[in-house]
């Protein structure tokens, strides 16, 4: 019985893994053969970097069992830092090792802030969690928003108010320019890039959830005072998992910055709404399902660009379609409609289902 | 002087958090979920009350009645359509989402109908501001009535729910379903009960918001909105009284922070403070701390 | 049950990439911007109803990109609107060359992602030239993409430096540096007043370019900045602080580089607070007398550098308020008003270099672009405009005050 179980989570990522790769593949061919939109093409790197997203709040919300509402400040650590980086060190060495070392700074950069910020914050339960998350999101937003950094020959110059006092000299070079952001990093995310990236997230957090360590996490979500009454060191694995999923959710950051010429902090792209919008894509693809989770990112990432036709009214029906989406996924008349759906075009597999139970 | 100034005027911006708290915190203590649609209910009033007064030109007060009553029917209609046949979901996080999806549909509902151009709000206060001072202090009248208001809404709550029967029925719903279910409480209609209170708080503080700062676009509710759940949760999210301090505390310390800190980062001066509050005091002011058991 | 909702999952992803892909063939086909012919007489298929004085030649497609849903949805509906007046009225008249104009706006939700999409759905579309973005910070994203692809961009209101940074990108407005010097330049050499205030939006790029270039530049003029306080996107109702700095500072002016939504907030708190100075503006001010049901009074007295008041009295003017306020029952704006000069600018270079629809994207860019610095244009943010090759504008910024609830000249 044990045996059976254990194939089937492995059999279960391999399917994961196997969705993503002949999406890879399936893409490298349209492009090859040039049977691709524009729009689609421009597409594939946010793709990649809203996947990674999903996938890495889903470890905190579904494996780990905290809400946070701030993930998309990790997000705007990861980009910022590595812009910066990026933008100093242009020219300065091979673009590819560039890249690389900027991918790491921002990983860890935001990975640090995770522990940064786990530490006080996961003492906190349920929504009080969740609105310190936001507020923490919220607070780096702000702050990146009100930081000047210039360079010259005298070296860097900082700033916390506008870039006229920075007091740079003539050649200075203002880089971090406040809300105007930074501007003019180099383009260098590509869709085999993201697709690695979602691998490597995925390698880190499949191998985690099977792990040793991953059951101790998702004991902690289950029952937090049994988990600590068998000698489960609390702090130490909410840590673990949230700095995780923070420093995956930078690295989507790096991919962000490193895609568009401008980087700047907006409500738009680095404030709560974002941060909700992951939280969506992990609530409709279900808690705790990875494969879900890249599914839905998908889903609602193109939607709104499929409803272009409608023009004035597209918000409005991408609004009515989440709605229903949820309603259908998670109401329990919904679900006890589909398992009586299911009872009659699948009894076989139903059957087979309950003598495993 | 200067200070006192800024001290006022921040109860002025805290009365306005604290009204739209109170809605805020009355729907989470019942129903036990964030209602991330309650800005927009209010942006709804304040559109209500702007078509009635300002383009068919009735009174104001026949626009404050009407668009409580709109926002009441309102409030239900969502309740019923998109919170209720989620409300023994799975996961708490699956109603979230669909209010996070009934808020934009709210906006851009609001946005066909009334376009994107803002529009001013006359304000429904017709007294004039008071003076102290020498006019060197000045306390606008829509911070007196929201105020007042403010009070007299905390103290209706809260006789309401600890003396009437609804009342009662509401906190032994917000304590365990189950078991007020048993009881012979009509749990679904005590929800929508709470909901029928909260929207038609958050017309009230939609009439009152827009008087204080006049200027109505379909996305008016979404930021006041937020910084009122913060101002509950800083009180205690579920206490009403809470919602009050909470939002009147907010609001001063968003404005001594703008004066004496940095302008441009009010609102991480107000986030480091909340989260300081909630390190201190994980439940809020006047939050309860709940014992968990196995 | 869960293997069930995988599945429903599985079928909408691949229903919703299906219908995706299938929505792309049909535009390649449609397309290919270098195809001459097979294009232009798909085009002309595709939109028989709408030209009929279309000749053989086909259609110029002309894309526009802005914000028609979201917080900044006012400025990107004015675009497209204003905008689809001037296609209508240039088709109702011939055409560019004789050649009718097919002309598609795509909404951005003001995020620069957004923007490369609408871009890309645009380009999927076979637009020939763009007219957009309308904010600034999409503009420079966007700009990046044109200047890749070698495509005519013009936008109307993107005022931030890196939105022109490259020699395809042309714009309309000012820009910020532009306005912030000429507004220190004006209220230095009219002694308007010694000592200024600022209120500004440190989470906009267009007001905080302003309000940088205003600084740099109040160094060199004998007036003295008392005080700048700035506000945030997050934090814009209530504005007591920064205008009981600016009363405490004894400043006599304000000077406000920011949008009339805001400013029409700062002009009533001001007005309860009995704190009465002068407010000076930029263009972005223009607008204010039009919030409905704003009480102007509260107006009086404001001065505002700008290319476009709604209320003046030329022809041009008069004639595209009425047309506007019939057509979509608002007045326009100073947004609309530049992205009705972005189309006819369009018009005329197009014009002058001789386009016509069956060239590639590339080949009509380099016409443009060569035509841009030759072309003179009245319209209705400037007389006589005309263009440098790096892309700004050369027009003279008008000095207007609201008196009586109007637009006076100064």
């Amino acid at each position: 019985m044990k045996k059976m179980k254990m194939t089937k989570t492995a059999k279960n990522n391999l399917i994961t893994y196997i969705m993503v790769f002949l999406a890879y593949i399936a893409v490298q061919i349209l492009l090859a053969t040039g049977n691709i939109s524009s729009l689609m093409k421009g597409l594939l790197v946010p793709l990649c970097i809203y996947v990674m997203l999903a996938v890495s709040l889903n470890l905190t919300v579904g494996i780990l069992g905290e809400l946070s509402l701030g993930h998309a400040g990790f997000m705007c650590v990861g980009a910022f830092s590595s812009a910066f980086f990026s933008k100093c060190m242009d020219g300065a060495m091979p673009d590819g090792v560039r890249f690389l070392l900027a991918l790491l700074i921002g990983a860890a950069a935001a990975g640090f802030f995770g522990i940064l910020i786990g530490i006080p914050v996961l003492r906190l339960k349920g929504d009080y969690l969740a609105i310190v998350t936001l507020a923490f999101g919220e607070i780096i937003k702000n702050l990146v928003n009100v930081l000047y950094i210039g360079k010259d020959k005298n070296g860097f110059h900082f700033s916390m108010k506008d870039s006229i006092s920075l007091h740079l000299e003539e050649e200075g070079q203002v880089i971090v320019n406040g809300a105007q952001g930074i501007t003019g990093t180099p383009h260098d995310a590509t869709f085999t890039i993201g697709i690695i990236l979602i691998f490597i997230s995925l390698i880190i957090i499949l191998n985690l959830i099977n792990s040793r360590d991953g059951r101790a996490i998702m004991s902690i979500r289950d029952n937090r005072i049994a988990a600590e009454s068998i000698g489960i060191n609390i702090t130490k694995y909410k840590l673990m998992a949230f700095s995780i999923s923070a420093s995956i959710a930078g690295a989507a950051g790096v991919l962000y910055a490193h895609n568009l010429s401008t980087l700047t902090a907006l409500p738009k792209n680095f404030g709560y709404n974002m941060s909700i919008m992951i939280l969506v894509f992990v609530v409709l693809g279900g808690i705790g399902n990875i494969r879900g989770s890249i599914i839905a990112a998908i889903i609602l990432t193109l939607l709104p660009e499929l409803l272009r036709g409608l023009s004035d009214y597209r918000m409005l029906i991408y609004a009515i379609v989440l709605i229903a989406m949820m309603l259908f996924n998670w109401s329990p008349k919904a679900v006890a409609w589909k398992e009586r759906l299911k009872e009659r075009y699948f009894p076989k597999r139903l059957r087979k289902e309950k003598e495993v139970k | 002087m200067s200070f006192i100034s800024y001290l006022i005027n921040g109860v002025s911006l805290g009365s306005v958090y604290a009204i739209i708290a109170l809605g805020y915190t009355m729907v989470y203590g019942i129903a036990k979920m964030l209602n991330f649609a309650h800005g927009d209910v209010i942006m709804v009033g304040g559109f209500a009350v702007f078509t009635i007064v300002s383009t068919l030109g009735l009174p104001p007060i026949l626009g404050i009645l009407i668009a409580v009553v709109i926002c009441t029917a309102l409030g239900m209609a969502i309740e019923r359509v998109a919170y209720k046949p989620l409300r023994n979901a799975s996961s708490p996080l699956a109603v979230l989402i669909t209010a996070i999806g009934v808020s934009y549909l709210l906006q851009n509902v609001a946005l066909l109908i009334f376009g994107a151009n803002t529009k001013s709000f006359t304000s429904v206060v017709a007294i004039s501001p008071l003076k102290l001072a020498d006019g060197q202090l000045i306390i606008s009248g829509e911070t007196i009535v929201t105020i007042i208001a403010g009070i007299i809404v905390m103290i209706c709550l809260t006789l309401f729910v600890n003396k009437s029967k609804a009342g009662q029925a509401m906190l032994a719903v917000s304590e365990d379903k189950g078991a007020a279910q048993l009881m012979g409480i009509n749990v679904n209609g005590t929800i929508a009960l709470t909901f029928a209170i909260g929207s038609a708080l958050a017309a009230v503080a939609g009439v009152l918001l827009c008087s204080a700062y006049p200027s109505l676009t379909p996305y008016t509710g979404a930021m006041p909105g937020i910084k009122a759940f913060v101002a509950a949760v800083f009180g205690g999210i579920g206490s009403i009284p809470g919602a009050m301090i909470g939002g009147i505390l907010l609001g001063i310390i968003e404005i001594l922070g703008k004066a004496y800190i940095s302008s441009q980062m009010a609102d991480a001066i107000v986030f480091a403070v909340l989260i300081i509050v909630l390190l201190v005091k994980p439940t809020g002011i006047l939050g309860k701390n709940i014992q968990e058991k196995v | 049950m869960k293997k069930f909702n995988k599945i429903m999952s599985v079928v909408m992803a691949s229903a919703v990439t299906a219908a995706l892909f299938a929505g792309c063939g049909n535009a390649d086909e449609k397309t290919p911007a270098a195809d001459s012919s097979s294009e232009a007489n798909n085009a002309e298929q595709e939109t028989e109803a709408a030209d009929d004085t279309a000749s053989a030649s086909g259609v110029f497609k002309i894309g526009g990109i802005g914000p028609t849903t979201g917080s900044a949805a006012v400025y990107g509906i004015a675009v497209q609107n204003a905008a689809q007046l001037a296609v209508d009225e240039i088709n109702a008249a011939g055409g560019i060359n004789g050649v009718p104009i097919e002309f598609k706006f795509e909404d951005d939700e003001c995020d620069a992602e957004k923007s490369v999409n609408a871009y890309n759905t645009l380009k999927d579309w076979g637009m020939q030239m763009l007219m957009g973005t309308v904010t600034s910070g999409c503009s420079v994203a966007v700009a990046e993409k044109t200047a890749e692809d070698n495509m005519f961009q013009l936008t109307p209101s993107g005022s931030s430096v890196d939105c022109v940074k490259y020699d395809n990108a042309f714009r309309v407005c000012f820009s910020d540096p532009n306005q912030g010097a000429a507004s220190a330049l004006y209220i230095g050499e009219n002694a308007v007043a010694s000592k200024i205030a600022v209120i500004y939006d440190s989470s906009d790029i267009y007001s905080s370019g302003i309000y940088e270039k205003f600084v740099t530049e109040a160094a060199n003029q004998p007036f003295e900045i008392v005080s700048a306080e700035a506000f945030t996107a997050d934090n814009k109702t209530d504005f007591s602080v920064q205008l009981q700095k600016a009363k405490d500072a004894g400043a006599e002016l304000v000077f406000l580089p920011i949008y009339y939504t805001e400013a029409s907030l700062i002009l009533s708190q001001a007005s309860t607070m009995g704190y009465a100075p002068i407010f000076f503006g930029c263009d972005g001010l223009d607008g204010i007398l039009n919030v409905e049901n704003f009480d102007t009074s509260l107006a009086e007295g404001v001065m505002l550098l700008t290319p476009f008041a709604a209320d003046a009295e030329d022809e041009l003017t008069q004639n595209f308020v009425t047309a506007y306020k019939e057509k979509f029952g608002d007045t326009p704006n100073q947004f609309a008003a530049d992205a009705y000069d972005a189309i006819y600018a369009i018009k005329a270079a197009g014009e002058k270099a001789g386009i016509t629809p069956d060239m590639d994207m590339s080949a009509m860019c380099e016409a443009m672009k060569g035509a841009m610095p030759e072309i003179t244009l009245d319209g209705l943010t400037g007389i006589g405009m005309t263009w440098d090759a790096s892309g700004e504008p050369n027009k003279a910024p008008k000095a207007v005050k609201i008196t009586d609830g109007v637009y006076t000249a100064m």
